[in-house]
């Protein structure tokens, strides 16, 4: 093969597929330290690491919430922390089928000399560090790279530097048995229409896929996670079958059917759009080799975060919340979404902050 | 889009998903002057016009044989011939639902400073060239390009070069309104084994794709005519099911599902070899978003060539042939090949050391 075949090759085949099982996705909770400071801070509780533990323990322990989850993904903090009762996070995760994944990018930098670009760090001892993850029970990774449009943006110096820091980091994870998410992040900001963003799209996945095929990378272990494909924020909204075409078109252009699912960020989308889209392009009838699901953050936790308000009388309150957005988003994996979600306050809410970093 | 959706957009994608019909697949009778002058040559017939127009009129007439193809690849000469009763060859296909098409390459060139690397040449007036064979009725074009597997081969280079090349022809095309078959052959000769072949197959297609996106190239529109993966031709030969599940890997891995349909080559294997491996794959149970088919040249031809040995009074007996690896390849794309279409001729091996078009 032109792939590297490490000695966990049908480990990762395996967990990449059982993460694209049709019906369930993932919940991004790998919020760093300051992000997830800015989220608690925004229903007015302090970012002390015992509020972060509690938050992800009503995350982690939502009844019924998580058969609608094949993964969950983890800041550094929390792939070591516990329950309240002492049970390891990774174990309460484990327990139901749910695998444990890791973020391990270091954030982003600017390219020297283009308009604000970036490049994501992270590479200087990624091996050592994935190697201590997988001991620790962590069994995919994740890596964010983002690139935005403008009127000489994305420029291909960005292209290139990002698609190779994703297939590098992708091949390291894949000799130390953690399956990587690929995640090429265009932002939605900017004033394009629909048909610039699929473009800018098709452009940046096709890089992804000739470095990581440059880079050896074994495809059937690697899941993507792209933007979906929507007119720029500053531009008028169109339909779920509009983005559901462009999206889905874009990666029948790229994206090879060795990749065995797709696992869409949610941007600044509010929880219901990003329910709705997904729905869309799961109903749509047309080749999709890959399964559709999720991997959202913000579009998981909106409503959950805003019922919650840090007290402890609201955990039922909240975990509901959160069950009600599994469950939808799982749904939609199906296109047998209804729209009937009880919308919890905040679903129907733009998550989207203007230059957003993690 | 990244894709230049010109006029004929609607029109490409139509014709390529025509062609990629399951059940059907390319006959490749593209053979230039000098190269069916050797096929002539084998069975004794002087390579002159008359009779590289009555080699054509045998296949094209093949009574029941056009029900099986979707296109037929002709030489420039070709285009513009006649049955002997004063028909086009091309209304011949179009009356049968035959789409014909048009090499429109001009052959390979070494590429200075390699060992025997070549590029492809054509790109001179290509486009008034395309635009003229639309008008006398072709809808889709093929061209070749050529790498090697070698010690240090294909190169960057010459991986680079051939797909660019083959992304420039490809734009072209569709702003004519031919479909583009994409051709990026690695060749069999060597001693190297499957995973080597496997290997290279995978960076070239990966090289391609990402040419074709840097091109604007609409994947809807377009066919890849790939070389099936296989053991080199001094290695030893493995089952069908081998060849099946390293070739499907491999496409898996590297050709975007936007394109309907993967015609393959047969290089130089024989007639029933080549059936057999393109009934494994369709049998093969994984997913796959292209149709799987074939566009062969000698293993559509080579039993049929040797039946009629020049002579009128074989014609029959040599369009019979030539129904039967028809049939036998059309059911190949649905992986219903039962075998036994084989006569002696058929597994014959037709491997030519670096084999010239």
């Amino acid at each position: 093969m032109s792939c590297f075949l490490s000695k966990y090759a049908d480990e990762l085949a395996k967990n990449a597929a059982y993460i694209g099982t049709p019906g369930k996705g993932i919940l991004a909770a790998d919020e760093s330290t300051g992000t997830i400071g800015k989220r608690l801070s925004s229903i007015n509780v302090e970012n002390v690491e015992e509020n972060r533990r509690a938050l992800r323990e009503l995350l982690f322990t939502a009844p019924g919430a998580l058969q609608y989850l094949s993964g969950v993904i983890l800041f550094e903090e929390t792939l070591y922390q516990k329950t309240a009762s002492g049970k390891p996070f990774v174990d309460v995760l484990k327990e139901v089928g749910v695998l444990p994944g890791i973020k391990v990018d270091k954030g982003t930098v600017e390219l020297n000399g283009t308009k604000g670009e970036t490049f994501t760090q992270g590479l200087d001892g990624l091996a050592q560090r994935c190697q201590k993850y997988y001991e620790a029970g962590a069994r995919f990774a994740k890596w964010r790279a983002v690139l935005k449009i403008g009127p000489n943006e994305p420029s291909e110096l960005a292209i290139q530097e990002n698609a190779n820091g994703l297939a590098m980091y992708a091949a390291i994870c894949q000799q130390c048995g953690l399956v990587p998410i690929v995640e090429p992040e265009i932002l939605v900001d900017g004033p394009h229409d629909i048909k610039k963003c699929a473009e800018v799209t098709e452009r940046v996945l096709a890089a992804c896929y000739k470095s990581l095929n440059d880079h050896h990378v074994m495809l059937e272990g690697t899941l993507l996670k792209p933007n979906m494909v929507t007119p720029g924020s500053d531009s008028p909204k169109v339909a779920p079958e509009v983005i559901a075409e462009y999206t889905v078109r874009a990666l029948q252009r790229t994206v090879p059917a060795a990749v065995p699912a797709i696992v869409f960020l949610s941007g600044g989308q509010s929880e219901e759009e990003a329910t709705l889209n997904l729905n869309a392009m799961n109903k749509l009838q047309t080749k999709k080799p890959w399964s559709l699901s999720f991997s959202f953050g913000r579009a998981l936790q909106q409503s959950t975060l805003k019922a919650w308000a840090g007290k402890e009388e609201n955990l039922k309150k909240a975990q509901d919340a959160l069950l009600v957005r599994c469950k939808s988003n799982s749904e939609a994996t199906l296109g047998t979404y209804k729209g009937d979600a009880k919308l919890g306050e905040g679903a129907a809410e733009s998550l989207h902050v203007k230059d957003y970093k993690y | 889009m990244s894709a230049f959706v010109g006029k004929y957009a609607e029109e490409l994608i139509k014709n390529a998903k025509y062609i990629a019909t399951p059940g059907k697949g390319i006959l490749a009778a593209d053979e230039s002057t000098g190269t069916i002058g050797k096929r002539l040559s084998s069975i004794s017939v002087e390579n002159i016009e008359s009779n590289r127009q009555a080699l054509r009129q045998l296949l094209f007439t093949s009574p029941n044989a056009l029900s099986y193809l979707s296109g037929v690849i002709l030489f420039e000469e070709t285009l513009y011939q006649k049955t002997s009763d004063g028909k086009p060859f091309v209304e011949v296909l179009e009356e049968s639902n035959v789409i014909p098409g048009i090499k429109v390459d001009k052959g390979t060139v070494e590429i200075a400073g390699t060992n025997g690397e070549t590029t492809t040449q054509g790109f001179d007036s290509l486009g008034a060239r395309c635009q003229q064979y639309y008008k006398a009725g072709a809808r889709f074009a093929k061209w070749r390009s050529v790498l090697k597997i070698g010690p240090n081969e294909p190169s960057e280079l010459s991986i680079q070069q051939n797909a660019q090349g083959l992304a420039r022809y490809a734009i072209i095309c569709q702003e004519n309104g031919l479909v583009p078959i994409v051709e990026p052959e690695v060749l069999t000769d060597g001693p190297h084994d499957i995973q080597k072949c496997a290997a290279v197959t995978e960076t070239v297609l990966a090289a391609v794709y990402k040419a074709l996106n840097e091109h604007h190239v609409l994947l809807e529109g377009t066919l890849l005519k790939p070389n099936m993966v296989t053991p080199g031709s001094d290695s030893p030969k493995v089952a069908p099911e081998l060849v099946a599940q390293y070739t499907v890997t491999a496409l898996r891995r590297t050709v975007p599902p936007a394109v309907p349909g993967i015609v393959f080559l047969s290089g130089g294997q024989s007639e029933e070899e080549a059936t057999l491996n393109l009934d494994a794959m369709n049998k093969l149970e994984v997913l796959k978003p292209w149709t799987l088919s074939f566009s062969f040249g000698r293993a559509l031809q080579q039993s049929t060539l040797k039946t009629w040995g020049g002579k009128k009074e074989n014609v029959g007996k040599a369009q019979e042939a030539f129904l039967s690896r028809c049939k036998a390849n059309s059911e190949a794309t649905l992986g219903k090949y039962g075998g036994g279409s084989a006569g002696g001729l058929a597994s014959e091996s037709l491997f030519v050391k670096g084999y010239k078009y």
